[in-house]
């Protein structure tokens, strides 16, 4: 019996126009939110690893009100309960912060893996799975591509920018997964009715012991001075190929100094 | 002048390009310190503004990954009291900055593009949102860790000490749980690195799987090659040809799209490009917006006549 975490994080949809609010952090009221398609993939192989023998998974989120939808999709996916922590303040919380509040959160769960995504889709740093590992003191097999698991053992393909690894850990363990693991599912009709009947905890900063002077915008340990937008780009020239396209272009090219 | 470490990154004893980036950023914040694991061209780091030369030659920092060299790498910040802390910011570069960061209790910042100094005060400079938005920032906690993606800076050198101090240091037991079984270095394209090339030549879904024209007109302009995501998921370039959210972020002078649609995750590892040029049959394909000049047309035909045209002209 193998049980899984989930940690998956509720984003603004990368798609829509995102932008900051007046205090820098992103604007999460104004753009429609959902699962960061990132952690689908973390999901999905969970699913997998315990459809292939015997378990449990867990999803567990930290957000605002809203990010209910990201664990409800979840487990529309498959996953068997949900947690959601959610307080006020909360909000604006560093990458340090975050992993603090998931790894109260883990302590008080009951799990062999807990997996992430490899990165967060609005302001993702990636680093979130390492900081748990780190305050849980577990082993982190981090940016796997492809995942086997044996017993208590998982060993995975990371795909580096110097080299490629064959890396392995055994027991108690946190495992961020890359979007090469393959396809995420969609969820079925059956799902999407089996996830209303899906436990799904609430807890609070005060369920986890967690000072509120510990997280948070105003406790963060890095400050956002100003966010710009890119001036958007002039409009190019565009011509239609009516063979002599690729001399145009190299003309182009040649004007530019590049030939 | 207050020491500050900088992480170097040496495959097989090669200090790459992004390295001495760090050592060129780091002499506007203080006196570089390079820190080095395994072998490393002491040399080049010394001629590129390295004042000392931390060396850790253990070789449990090849046969573990990530969390060995955080541990000795925040003993380190712990004896010498940086001013800052730089690393690149590569899969474990960022990971080795954020488990020194919790570990000193210090800020991070990760994917930095520029890091400015103002009467000691360093600011940093993120791209966010698929390259749509400039974000500057500061640590306002212990001595900043930042992760730097290459290009940052151009390495100018400047001779240091470079004085070697080989450090002794013992990893503890728990530091020692994610094994490395097997590794297996990148093999050189024997083009240039994507990230740091000054022309970046991309081919997607449109090129139907065939990447000679794509890679005859990088060839002709010296350039170095990339890919869509679903080129790469089809399996016709490696991961590592990526460019995207998920893969490489390319700034080069030049960027040429040929058969990507130009979707928001692909945008985000190209957008900042200086010029960006596409071609794709769609005249109503996203990158159309992005770029500077566009062909509207089949790739099978505009490459070739392109390449034939660059190699005429260079005669
Ligand atoms: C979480 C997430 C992360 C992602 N990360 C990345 C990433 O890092 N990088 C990335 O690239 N994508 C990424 N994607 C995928 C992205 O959304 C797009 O699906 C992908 O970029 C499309 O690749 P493409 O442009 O090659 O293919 P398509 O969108 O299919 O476009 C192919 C284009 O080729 C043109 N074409 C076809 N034949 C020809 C021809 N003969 N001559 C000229 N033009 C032709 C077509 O008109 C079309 O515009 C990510 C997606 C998600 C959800
Ligand atoms: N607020 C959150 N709640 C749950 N999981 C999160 C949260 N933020 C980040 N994560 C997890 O950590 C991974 C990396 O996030 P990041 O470091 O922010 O890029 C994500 O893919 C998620 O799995």
């Amino acid at each position: 019996m193998t049980k899984i975490v989930v940690a998956v994080k509720y984003v603004p949809d990368a798609t829509a126009d995102r932008t900051f609010d007046a205090d820098n952090t992103v604007d999460r009221e104004n753009v429609d939110g959902l699962l960061s398609e990132l952690d689908e993939y973390a999901v999905e192989q969970a699913l997998q690893v315990v459809e292939a023998g015997d378990g449990e998974v867990t999803v567990l989120t930290v957000g605002p009100a809203d990010a209910s939808d990201a664990v409800r999709k979840a487990l529309q996916m498959g996953a068997d309960a949900g947690v959601h922590v959610e307080d006020d303040s909360i909000a604006g919380s560093d990458a340090f912060a975050t992993s603090l509040v998931l790894a109260k959160a883990l302590e008080k769960l009951e799990f062999d893996m807990v997996f992430f995504g490899m990165g967060s889709t609005d302001a993702g740093m990636g680093v979130v799975p390492t900081l748990v590992a780190e305050r849980l003191g577990l082993p982190a097999i981090t940016f796997a591509s492809e995942i086997s698991v044996d017993g208590d053992t998982v060993k995975i393909r990371r795909d580096g920018d110097a080299a490629t690894h064959e890396i392995e850990a055994s027991g108690k363990l946190v495992v961020s997964v890359t979007d090469q693991t393959g396809e995420a599912r969609y969820p079925s009709f059956k799902g999407i009715m089996a996830a209303k009947k899906k436990p799904v905890e609430e807890w609070s900063l005060a369920d986890l012991g967690i000072d509120g002077a510990e997280v948070g915008l105003e406790n963060a340990w890095t400050k956002v001075e100003s966010t710009t937008p890119r001036p958007p780009r002039t409009a190019g020239e565009i011509v239609t190929d009516e063979g002599d396209g690729g001399t145009k272009l190299v003309e182009f090219l040649a004007s530019k100094k590049f030939v | 002048m207050s020491e500050v470490l900088v992480l170097i990154e040496a495959p097989q004893g090669k200090v790459t390009k992004p390295s001495l980036e760090l050592l060129t950023i780091a002499r506007r914040i203080g006196e570089p310190s390079a820190v080095v694991f395994g072998d490393a061209d002491t040399a080049v780091l010394t001629e590129y503004g390295a004042e000392k030369i931390y060396t850790y030659s253990d070789s449990v920092y090849e046969e573990y990954l990530v969390a060995p060299k955080a541990e000795a790498l925040a003993a380190l910040v712990a004896d010498k009291a940086p001013a800052a802390v730089l690393v690149p910011s590569s899969t474990e570069g960022k990971e080795v900055a954020a488990r020194v960061a919790l570990k000193s209790q210090s800020g991070l910042i990760t994917d930095a593009v520029d890091v400015t100094v103002d009467g000691g005060a360093i600011t940093t400079t993120q791209m966010a949102f698929a390259g749509n938005f400039t974000v500057a920032a500061q640590v306002t906690k212990g001595a900043p860790v930042i992760a730097v993606k290459p290009n940052s800076a151009a390495p100018e050198a400047a001779a240091g000490a470079g004085a070697v101090e080989a450090v002794s240091f013992d990893v503890p037991e728990s530091a020692k749980a994610v094994k490395i079984v097997s590794s297996e270095p990148r093999v050189s394209t024997g083009r240039p690195e994507l990230t740091e090339a000054a022309i970046v030549v991309s081919g997607g879904r449109g090129t139907g799987g065939d990447f000679t024209e794509v890679e005859a007109l990088a060839d002709a302009l010296g350039a170095a090659v990339g890919a869509s995501r679903a080129a790469v998921d089809s399996g016709w370039k490696p991961h590592t040809f990526q460019v995207g959210q998920t893969g490489k972020t390319v700034s080069p002078q030049l960027y040429v799209a040929n058969g990507i649609s130009g979707a928001i995750q692909h945008r985000a590892g190209m957008q900042t490009s200086k010029t960006i040029v596409a071609v794709n049959k769609d005249e109503e394909a996203p990158i159309f917006e992005l770029v500077d000049f566009g062909v509207v047309g089949d790739i099978k035909s505009v490459l070739p006549q392109a390449t034939e045209e660059i190699t005429k002209r260079k005669g």
